[in-house]
């Protein structure tokens, strides 16, 4: 069986980039909690992913764009690019507040790098759009983001071709995390819990 | 904690459900009895004679809300799920575990712990509550039956000696079952020991239908979670048996259905008129009474307990979606052991 083949989804890399085990459980396990959290994560998108192409003051609309990097092995789509000229600007969307996240510089990086290949253009600036608090914020694309995708992505593709699931972080990444319900941080990685009870499962208490 | 989804029971012989943008209305002969808003519904069951629209079934597939059809007396008809939300790797370590007589025999053993020990835990509330010295007496035997098939289990040698002690536990319980009652409560629903398809007295036929109630949620959590129903590890594996929606409703026996059942009783909730005796000797709740029970169950669902293993508030209802997925992580390689749910 060779699945090596199969491109990585973008989305895969910022779920990496906030949680190995998070990445795992989307990707390899096909796990997906239906809470509030995502239900509204997933509004949003359905707002902007009716796929369409439009112009306003001179920058042309792409949103729902396909986006795909050979070399990388990636595939995905990007919320919106603008077009500004001929340069392609991405911009991904997302629910709650500005936060200052790696995970989302790792995606829209990525997207950046797919744009490259596809158009053969420089793309050296995109954004990232809050809804909660509706703030953009511009993200330029250095050296080390760059790198960075390039190594997630090869990480990524070992895991998913293995089909690992990582233990879990159990930190304070879970609080904000949608997949908590299935992913059972505290006892999965608190061994001793799970053999005490276990154990005592057994005994009868007076 | 996540939030329980609600459950839409229909009972209403006729009725007709249909989509009407985010939400559903049920109407009975053209009048619109109810609409309420799809957001917060996990499930949909209905009972006996009841429309659905094909576009309100659609929405319920793409939402991944189930819909169960049960007969006008709760019995399981089928259930209706959209796209398998498929983890097909669970689903392999689900059959390799049921391919392996150690494995298989662990995990019987807990779940069949899980329920000994929660029938033990309701005998001795009612040894506690009871005002008559000879009947604490009984209902702590019992109890101690139950202690005993305990012990057992933890060295039960294969999947038989499991049912074998499982079999032996449950019949110390029902013996024992009436005492639970209040004594005129007795007197007006005498129950001779557990019996089933067809129930042939009132408490049997009460339980039977929590029984049922229980089993769609069980299904419905194993299914949530990517399990297969149908493979099982206490119950055997038989076409078209939910075997393990029957296994994870073990544990929920005791304190979710038979002790709301004797509380009903003792409460007059439940009384001889929410009963149809049929020719024969078959009883089934009437129309009245499963309206009763149901209004009851999901109020149960409702009330919050501490799960000891997990360390978290959450509510009753959710445990059995909680034990799902402790089952799941378990057979993924992520949990030793899998823990039954001992209700406090
Ligand atoms: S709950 Fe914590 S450990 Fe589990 S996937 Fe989420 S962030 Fe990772």
């Amino acid at each position: 069986m060779n699945n090596t083949s199969d491109p990585i989804p973008i989305s895969a890399l910022e779920h990496y980039a906030y949680c190995p085990r998070q990445c795992a459980l989307i990707h390899v396990e096909r796990v997906w909690d239906e809470n509030l959290y995502t239900m509204r994560g997933r509004d949003v998108h359905e707002r902007v992913h009716d796929d369409s192409s439009h112009e306003a003051a001179g920058i042309r609309m792409e949103r729902s764009l396909p986006v795909w990097c050979r070399r990388l092995n990636l595939t995905g789509k990007a919320d919106l690019v603008e077009f500004c000229g001929d340069t392609p600007y991405p911009v991904e969307y997302k629910s709650g507040h500005r936060r200052r996240g790696v995970p989302e510089t790792v995606q829209l990086c990525a997207q950046a790098i797919c744009l490259e290949e596809m158009l053969g253009l420089a793309v050296g600036k995109g954004a990232i759009f809050w809804h909660g608090s509706r703030e953009r914020q511009e993200i330029v694309f250095t050296e080390a983001m760059r790198r960075q995708v390039e190594e997630v992505s090869a990480t990524v593709s070992d895991m998913l071709e293995k089909r690992m699931v990582p233990p879990p972080a159990n930190d304070k990444r879970c609080e904000g995390c949608s997949l908590k319900e299935s992913c059972l941080p505290s006892v999965v990685a608190d061994k001793d819990r799970g053999r005490r009870a276990a154990r005592e499962l057994f005994e009868a208490k007076p | 904690m996540k939030q329980l989804l609600n459950t839409l029971y229909v009972m209403t012989q006729g009725a007709y459900l249909s989509l009407d943008h985010e939400t559903v209305r049920v109407e009975v002969n053209g009048d619109l009895k109810l609409q309420v808003p799809l957001h917060h519904l996990g499930s949909i069951v209905t009972m006996g004679n009841v429309m659905i629209s094909p576009f309100f079934l659609g929405k319920c597939a793409d939402d991944g809300r189930a819909v169960v059809i049960l007969d006008r007396n709760g019995r399981y008809k089928c259930r209706m799920v959209g796209k398998t939300n498929g983890n097909v790797l669970l689903r392999q370590a689900q059959y390799q575990a049921g391919q392996d007589d150690d494995h298989t025999t662990a995990i019987a053993a807990a779940m069949t712990a899980g329920k000994v020990k929660n029938a033990r835990n309701v005998l001795l509330r009612s040894a506690r509550e009871s005002g008559d010295p000879e009947e604490e007496r009984h209902l702590r035997k019992s109890a101690d039956i139950q202690a005993e098939a305990l012990f057992h289990l933890k060295s039960a040698r294969d999947t038989d000696h499991v049912r074998g002690l499982e079999g032996e536990a449950a019949a110390a319980y029902f013996d024992v079952f009436t005492l639970m009652m209040k004594p005129a409560e007795r007197d007006s629903l005498p129950m001779n020991g557990r019996n089933r398809r067809p129930p042939l007295d009132p408490v049997n036929a009460l339980i039977s239908f929590l029984y049922t109630l229980l089993l769609n949620d069980c299904i419905s959590a194993v299914e949530g979670v990517g399990l297969d129903p149908q493979m099982g590890f206490l119950h055997v594996p038989r076409p078209g048996r939910p075997s393990l929606g029957l296994d994870l409703m073990e544990e929920f026996r005791a304190f979710m259905a038979d002790r709301l059942a004797v509380t009903l009783i003792n409460r007059k909730q439940i009384t001889l008129e929410h009963f149809e005796p049929r020719p024969g000797g078959a009883v089934y709740l009437n129309e009245k009474g499963r309206k009763e029970v149901v209004a009851a169950w999901q109020k149960r669902k409702q009330e919050e307990t501490e799960h000891p293993l997990l360390a978290e508030k959450t509510l009753i209802g959710l445990v059995p979606h909680l034990q799902a997925r402790l089952l799941a992580r378990h057979l993924r390689g992520d949990l030793e052991s899998y823990v039954p749910y001992i209700h406090p």
